[in-house]
């Protein structure tokens, strides 16, 4: 029996450990890992507009590694984050960012769920206070089981 | 006020289901693109069939053009290019290709076996033109006026619909 579960326990570490390796970002195409840990930063708030709800850097499609390459040189020529973030809006909309600027475009997507939430709870506090306010009279008496 | 008490969830369920109804038929492939109404983006790219000559953007300033982006690996593109050549018969304006990620000798193949509706079409070997054109998903089709500017943008493969209710008559308009 513990043999049983202790082999079940190893199975299931092994397939654990592998899925890990497999989730790994695609590999670095630059021996700089500074250099490639803020290109991976910058890529991880960028929507691969191929597969949209992975980021830039999960994504293995070719226009994700495009891109990854594209943030790698802007970063070697000197860019700054807010020009390659400028550069990619430019030319694929506001869309690949992953925290859209707030903007009278953008307003109802940031308020909306808050207004919702704002809403709802005022309608409730409104009817609960109505309730609390009526007379006892005003709910209809416990009608009495059919079958009592 | 008796009535409000159902007409007021029934409006709310209404508008929810609007909402909803609007999602279903709303493509989220079919990102608007930031580039209509602001100058194609510039390019000199050495032709398809002939390296030696390079096509440039403002060769192409003065009249309307469409430019289409293909690949010889593209299925979605395999389906569009039919209807392309029929259009092209039409000779409504010239269509330049960009062959985007393409090998030259894929990308000849495919247009001497499917036909070539394409004035010329331009090699896009390692995607840039493609990436300041903000490509994503081939095909995909720009019309673009006289002065330059991007008037119309199609991600995906262009249907007889699109031709006809989009492309024929905004390029009547700017030809007009």
């Amino acid at each position: 029996m513990v043999k049983r579960m202790l082999q079940a326990f190893v199975l299931g570490a092994a397939v654990l450990l592998q899925s890990a390796a497999w989730a790994g970002d695609a590999a670095p195409a630059s021996d700089n890992p500074a250099l490639e840990a803020r290109m991976m930063a910058i890529s991880s708030e960028l929507r691969c507009l191929v597969c949209q709800n992975q980021t830039i850097a999960d994504s293995h499609a070719e226009l994700a590694v495009d891109l990854r390459k594209q943030v790698r040189e802007m970063l070697l020529a000197g860019k700054s984050e807010q020009e390659i973030t400028d550069y990619m809006t430019a030319r694929y909309g506001d869309f690949v960012l992953y925290r859209p600027p707030f903007k009278a475009q953008t307003a109802l997507l940031w308020v909306g769920p808050a207004a919702m939430v704002v809403i709802g709870l005022g309608a409730l506090f409104v009817v609960l206070r109505r309730r609390s306010r009526m007379d006892a009279n005003a709910f209809e008496p416990e009608e009495p089981d059919a079958n009592a | 006020m008796k009535y409000l008490k159902f007409l007021l969830p029934m409006g709310i369920f209404l508008v929810l289901v609007l909402f909803l109804g609007a999602g279903l038929h709303l493509d989220p492939k079919e990102v608007p693109s930031p580039l209509i109404g602001k100058p194609a983006p510039a390019f000199a790219l050495a032709r398809l069939d002939d390296p030696r000559q390079t096509i440039r953007r403002d060769d192409l300033l003065g009249q309307v053009w469409m430019l289409n982006v293909w690949a010889s690996w593209c299925v979605a593109c395999r389906e569009e290019h039919p209807l392309l050549v029929e259009f092209a018969k039409s000779k409504m304006l010239p269509i330049y290709g960009l062959n985007y990620k393409d090998k030259a000798a894929s990308g000849q193949k495919w247009l001497a076996d499917f036909g070539n509706p394409y004035t010329a079409s331009i090699s896009d070997f390692d995607g840039r033109v493609g990436i300041d054109y903000g490509v994503y998903g081939v095909p995909e089709t720009f019309i673009i006026d006289r002065q330059g500017v991007v008037r119309f943008k199609q991600i995906g493969p262009i249907t007889p619909e699109v031709i006809r209710t989009k492309i024929e008559p905004l390029v009547r308009k700017l030809n007009g």
